[in-house]
């Protein structure tokens, strides 16, 4: 459930709201990090549940001048209302058996907030892909109806390629067809979710692979800034985004000198 | 994964898991089947008759504390079972028996294991009732860890509560830009909640370092619950029990003095029957 903080007043009627999926190369994740620590967005409530690993830390997008020893859980809500802009991050896993019930939970709160739109941020397995999509860009999206009436002709415009189904019975018949997410976690079924409760969803993801992610994460989070232009366009595109300091030490601690 | 040797650890891959679609085409029996598991592997809290007693009578029918200590792990329980329980009257008044893959026997085993074996045991101090210690060394899974704090805290009346964590923790699970041996091993860090307005005894948690496990757990209600609490978390090479290790939570013994009576010295006797004398189980050379 959803625990707001004690110092916030809070509405989301009529914001954007955006969440990452537990996926491959956790790209939503990292891209979802990078929204946050650009923006400064200030955190608002928790999202205190059974369906997730609890972990614990320190403020992970502390910069050198602030306080650091601000406590951080599995799931957190951070909210800009000046850019009508609400995001959750999800730090673990979610557990085996709650994925559904974990959908619930998102569902709900969405049409109990009153978001005017929700976008997820997610990954499948490069390797998965089809010759097709192989040569082409690895970015996709995918659009509840309800979000296809408000956005469709927009994403039209900006030439991004919608994701493809595959084949119920590949080499057998190419009649029937089923949308395929692997390694998308509950990517599918959210975006099922939302569509037969008609709820605006946009999902927008990227084939990769397992390993350093990073820049899976800034070609992800680029892609959607040329739709929501949540920060203006400099020259370098790296630039513009500000890694957090909980990306340091990615594969692990400094090497002990006896060992040479 | 299991090892060379046999023993089956748990693995974390960041791959994520496919099985989504299976579990949309559950049939009944399936349905029947998660439902049995859930059963069996739900967390149970029991208390004496004295400390339900006491619950009854009050309002809200919880347990008035002004202090809960929790220790995660055998050197953290080692440490207050040599410094805390061993001077004063402490009495046994709860337990939380649950089962899991790393647990004895094939079902939940209720009441308070024997000595030495895995347990979850709650003590109080006659004299200082207020005070709650839980010794937790049995293992906790993923699944199980909300339930835990949930159920428990949900004894435990929230106004006036502090809570503070002693846990364990492989110095492997720690980052820094020089090699983790370079500053001493063993060591402490500690995360705190917002609400949590004591001095802390050692450096806090640097990023990009997490906690995982019932510690993490037990943060994160006190933090969304607005409760008080400190972890002190203890970084260290040996993975059994070690007075060595021990010792590193010595600093927060200047919290506790405040809340109980301490034995700052235990004799050798204590401290060796907390510490098991490594055999080795298997070699490939014996």
């Amino acid at each position: 459930m959803f625990v707001p903080n004690e110092n916030s007043s809070l509405s989301f009627k009529d914001f954007t709201f955006i969440m990452p999926a537990v996926s491959v190369g956790n790209v939503g994740q990292l891209a979802t990090d990078l929204i946050i620590s650009t923006l400064n967005m200030p955190q608002v409530g928790y999202f205190h549940t059974d369906c997730l690993i609890p972990m614990a830390g320190n403020n992970p997008y502390a910069t050198p001048g602030d306080s650091s020893a601000e406590l951080c859980t599995a799931a957190e809500v951070y909210s800009l209302p000046d850019l009508k802009l609400a995001v959750l991050q999800i730090r673990t896993p979610i557990l085996q058996a709650k994925y559904r019930q974990f959908r619930n939970l998102i569902t709900s709160w969405i049409k109990t907030s009153g978001f005017a739109r929700t976008i997820m941020l997610s990954s499948s397995h490069a390797y998965q892909r089809d010759d097709q999509q192989i040569h082409s860009t690895p970015l996709r999206y995918l659009l509840s109806p309800a979000m296809q009436r408000r956005v469709g002709d927009k994403l039209q415009e900006l030439e991004w390629k919608e994701m493809e189904r595959v084949a119920v019975f590949p080499g057998i018949s190419d009649t029937e067809k089923r949308l395929y997410i692997p390694g998308g976690g509950i990517t599918k079924g959210f975006y099922t979710d939302c569509c037969s409760e008609d709820l605006p969803l946009a999902v927008v993801l990227i084939f990769c692979s397992e390993g350093d992610n990073i820049p899976d994460a800034f070609n992800l989070i680029n892609h959607l800034n040329d739709w929501l232009h949540l920060v203006d366009k400099p020259s370098n595109p790296s630039a513009q985004w500000r890694v957090p300091c909980s990306w340091r030490l990615l594969f692990g601690s400094g090497i002990p000198p006896a060992l040479f | 994964m299991a090892t060379f040797f046999g023993e089956v650890l748990s693995v974390y891959s960041r791959a994520v898991e496919e099985d989504e679609d299976e579990v949309e085409d559950e049939n009944e029996e399936d349905q029947q089947i998660r439902r049995e598991m859930e059963l069996k592997r739900a967390v149970h809290v029991e208390w004496c008759s004295e400390v339900t007693q006491s619950m009854m009578n009050s309002s809200e029918k919880t347990l008035q504390c002004s202090d809960f200590v929790i220790a995660v792990g055998c050197n953290a329980a080692g440490f207050l079972s040599a410094y805390v329980l061993n001077s004063g009257d402490w009495t046994v008044v709860g337990s939380v028996s649950l089962w899991n893959e790393r647990s004895r026997g094939s079902s939940r085993q209720s009441g308070v294991p024997p000595q030495g074996e895995p347990s979850c045991v709650f003590y109080r101090q006659r004299d200082c009732p207020s005070v709650i210690i839980c010794l937790c060394t049995c293992h906790v899974a993923e699944d199980q860890l909300f339930q835990w704090t949930e159920k428990v805290f949900g004894y435990i009346q929230r106004r006036g509560l502090n809570v503070m964590v002693l846990a364990d923790c492989s110095v492997a699970e720690y980052k820094t830009p020089d090699s983790p041996f370079s500053s001493g091993v063993p060591f402490l860090r500690a995360l705190k909640s917002s609400l949590y307005g004591s001095q802390i005894i050692c450096p806090l948690l640097e990023q990009p370092n997490i906690v995982t496990g019932l510690q993490a757990a037990v943060l994160s209600h006190c933090q969304v619950h607005r409760i008080p609490a400190v972890l002190y978390q203890s970084y260290s090479d040996v993975i059994s029990p070690d007075s060595v290790t021990m010792e590193t939570y010595k600093p927060a013994l200047t919290c506790l003095s405040k809340l109980v009576k301490l034995n700052t010295c235990p004799s050798t006797e204590i401290l060796k029957k907390l510490v098991q004398v490594n055999e080795v189980q298997s070699n490939l050379y014996t």
